[in-house]
């Protein structure tokens, strides 16, 4: 194909029938938190490893439930527990991240 | 004084006998293991050291203090040091003249290591040595201590202890053998004295040795053997470096379930907590109960109170971190090549590395950078728009892999930095940097010790306020890195300085604590609250503190107002 110095992004359609919500169960199962959040992105603004890898509670938290991929992200993460500190509904993120790092394959 | 038997056998020292060939192997065996589970540098360290003369010497000074007299437990409560200094140094004191006394007077039946333990049975007479009547005192010695200790079994408190564990089954039946051994052994000599020789006394004596004996490897009073070699680990500088392995097995193995660390521990400010106490991990450690021991590990707060009480010196913290890197993730984070915002430069600078947490208590940092102006210092802030975590939460989660990653980007940055000392704010940072980085040149200093050095060379300009502080210690500060006297002599130059009960080597965690995986915040609030109530208990109208994490979590709750150490200086100086 001709390189035109520009591409075009990727698709980023969810086709929610495919997502596996069993995850998110587990999720729930394991840290009841993960229920509780109410995405405000307290997380998303204080995390030092957002400049890294574009990581947040948040959005990884989002991206479980749309069953994509959360690896990248989840690689910057430091779990220095400053998302810990501010979120409002006190969720334990730090083991909530830990959580989602063991159910992953 | 003359034998009554020629044979010098009575099928009653059969027990006996048993029990102790019994509790030799088992302990030896034991022993080898945890030898042979060391890493090969620890365990050639080991065999080194006990040729060393100068250890050699430093193991048998220890293990006489330590296991015998007890000094740590005198030092803590004097009752309960007499209690078990009279129970382990009376009967050692028994054994060991009982011995000498077969070794005076018949050295031919040394070998048979029963007859110093039935003396009077055997011998006619031998109450009137001189080595008798001092093993009667000391039989008396141990009579009072047990008498003590069956006291302290229903009636903690006067002893000065709340709680305690509750005793296995094992435990139990230890614990009354080993009540049975000394009325007994003192009732069948008195019997032998008068010139009865019934032998059924001298057959529960025995039975009662047995039976301590055989439960003694499998309860509590592991401990009494396992201690020994902990002492002669330690003094060789062997680490805990395996979970459940090696030095994490001893150390398990040496608590005694004193249950000390029941009291101690913060999270016991909420009954819920009770079983998740040093006490019980080692306990599960021993029976193997994979389940329960992640359970405690992941709860605890790490804030090492239970190893600055514990007596024989078990290291929670570091066996819980351990037991933490044992897990596998399925996702491991990568941070080999992750970058930082900024690099700074500062040439023979100072430094300010300011860590995550201080960027949610922006004033502390403000408050640093103020105070290193007013006193002139050349500065540059390593972390002012954000920058790698210094690696300590990562470590205490037990991701070693990881936190190291993180650890050498940071050594890269900062000795790159070419700066000349490296300031610190935080203590949790602070520690992992003493700990775990290499940084050669590198002076790593918290600003406490910094500024008070700056006090002292007269560079800082103090105006004394009348505002009263209480400096509650944080747990990294304090017993992580024995900060404990510069904090305090700041304040009182900046303001009056109170001491609440406990301080110190004893501060309650604040419960805000990053060392917690599983412990939700909704169940801090109370542990939170004991720690307040501590400080509350000082006569001073404000609190201090010298870490950010200590500084957000108390602010959540606190009627009186908290500040960092670094604004308490902050304001009461002026510039030169």
């Amino acid at each position: 194909m001709t390189d035109f110095g520009f591409t075009l992004s990727r698709s980023s359609t969810l086709d929610l029938q495919k997502v596996d919500e069993g995850r998110f169960e587990q999720l729930c199962r394991l840290e009841k938190g993960a229920a509780v959040c109410i995405g405000c992105g307290s997380c998303s603004a204080t995390c030092p490893a957002g400049s890294l890898s574009g990581m947040s509670v948040r959005k990884i938290l989002l991206a479980v439930r749309r069953g994509q991929d959360i690896h990248r992200m989840l690689q910057c993460c430091m779990l220095c527990g400053k998302c810990t500190m501010v979120c409002p509904r006190g969720i334990n993120t730090r083991h909530l991240i830990l959580s989602i790092c063991s159910i992953y394959d | 004084m003359t034998e009554r038997f020629t044979t010098g056998f009575h099928p009653f020292v059969i027990p006996f006998l048993a029990g102790m060939v019994f509790v030799l192997g088992v302990c030896l065996i034991k022993a080898v293991i945890a030898v042979r589970e060391l890493d090969g540098t620890d365990r050639k360290k080991w065999f080194l050291s006990l040729l060393h003369p100068n250890l050699i010497v430093k193991n048998t000074i220890d293990i006489i203090l330590d296991c015998l007299i007890h000094v740590r437990l005198w030092k803590r409560n004097r009752l309960l040091g007499f209690m078990h200094s009279s129970i382990a140094f009376g009967w050692f004191m028994i054994i060991l003249l009982g011995h000498l006394q077969v070794l005076m007077f018949f050295p031919e039946r040394l070998g048979t290591f029963y007859y110093p333990i039935f003396f009077d049975y055997f011998i006619e007479g031998g109450q009137h040595t001189w080595i008798s009547r001092i093993m009667d005192g000391f039989l008396i010695l141990v009579l009072a201590g047990i008498s003590l200790a069956i006291i302290k079994r229903f009636w903690s408190r006067i002893f000065g202890m709340r709680r305690t564990t509750r005793p296995t089954l094992y435990n139990l039946i230890g614990l009354y053998s080993l009540w049975a051994i000394f009325p007994l052994r003192f009732l069948a000599e008195q019997c032998a004295r008068a010139g009865d020789l019934s032998v059924s006394l001298w057959w529960a004596y025995s039975i009662a040795l047995c039976i301590f004996m055989v439960v003694l490897p499998f309860g509590r009073y592991l401990h009494i053997p396992a201690e020994m070699l902990l002492i002669t680990f330690r003094n060789a500088g062997v680490g805990i470096t395996r979970p459940h392995k090696g030095m994490a097995r001893v150390q398990a193995d040496s608590c005694p379930n004193c249950g000390v660390c029941i009291d101690a521990c913060p999270m016991n400010a909420d009954p819920a907590n009770l079983k998740d106490s040093t006490v019980y991990l080692t306990r599960q450690f021993r029976r193997g109960n994979r389940e329960r021991v992640r359970e405690i590990s992941d709860k605890c707060l790490l804030c090492g109170k239970c190893t600055s009480v514990c007596q024989v010196g078990v290291d929670g913290p570091r066996l819980r971190i351990l037991a933490r890197a044992a897990r596998k993730y399925n996702i491991a984070p990568d941070f080999s090549d992750a970058g930082t915002a900024t690099v700074v430069r500062a040439e023979n600078k100072v430094l300010y590395f300011s860590g995550c947490m201080t960027a949610l208590t922006p004033k502390t940092g403000r408050s640093v950078e103020s105070i290193l102006k007013k006193a002139g210092i050349d500065y540059e802030w390593m972390d002012r728009d954000g920058g790698l975590c210094c690696g300590r939460p990562l470590h205490t989660a037990g991701r070693l892999k990881e936190a190291s990653q993180l650890v050498r980007r940071n050594e890269e940055l900062i000795i790159g930095s070419g700066a000349a000392v490296l300031l610190v704010s935080c203590p949790i940072c602070y520690r992992e940097f003493k700990e775990n980085y290499r940084l050669p040149g590198i002076r790593v200093v918290h600003y406490a010790d910094y500024f008070c050095e700056l006090m002292d060379k007269g560079l800082l300009c103090f105006e004394k306020s009348d505002a009263c502080y209480v400096f509650h210690d944080p747990c990294e500060l304090g017993r992580g890195c024995g900060i404990y006297e510069t904090p305090r002599k700041l304040i009182s130059k900046a303001a009056g300085i109170a001491e609440a009960p406990k301080n110190r080597e004893e501060s309650i965690c604040c419960g805000g604590s990053l060392g917690s995986l599983s412990l939700d915040f909704s169940r801090r609030e109370k542990i939170t609250r004991a720690s307040l109530e501590n400080l509350y208990g000082s006569k001073a109208d404000a609190i201090a503190t010298a870490c950010p994490l200590c500084l957000a979590t108390f602010s959540r709750y606190s009627d009186r107002p908290v500040k960092d150490l670094a604004q308490i200086i902050d304001e009461q100086t002026e510039k030169i």
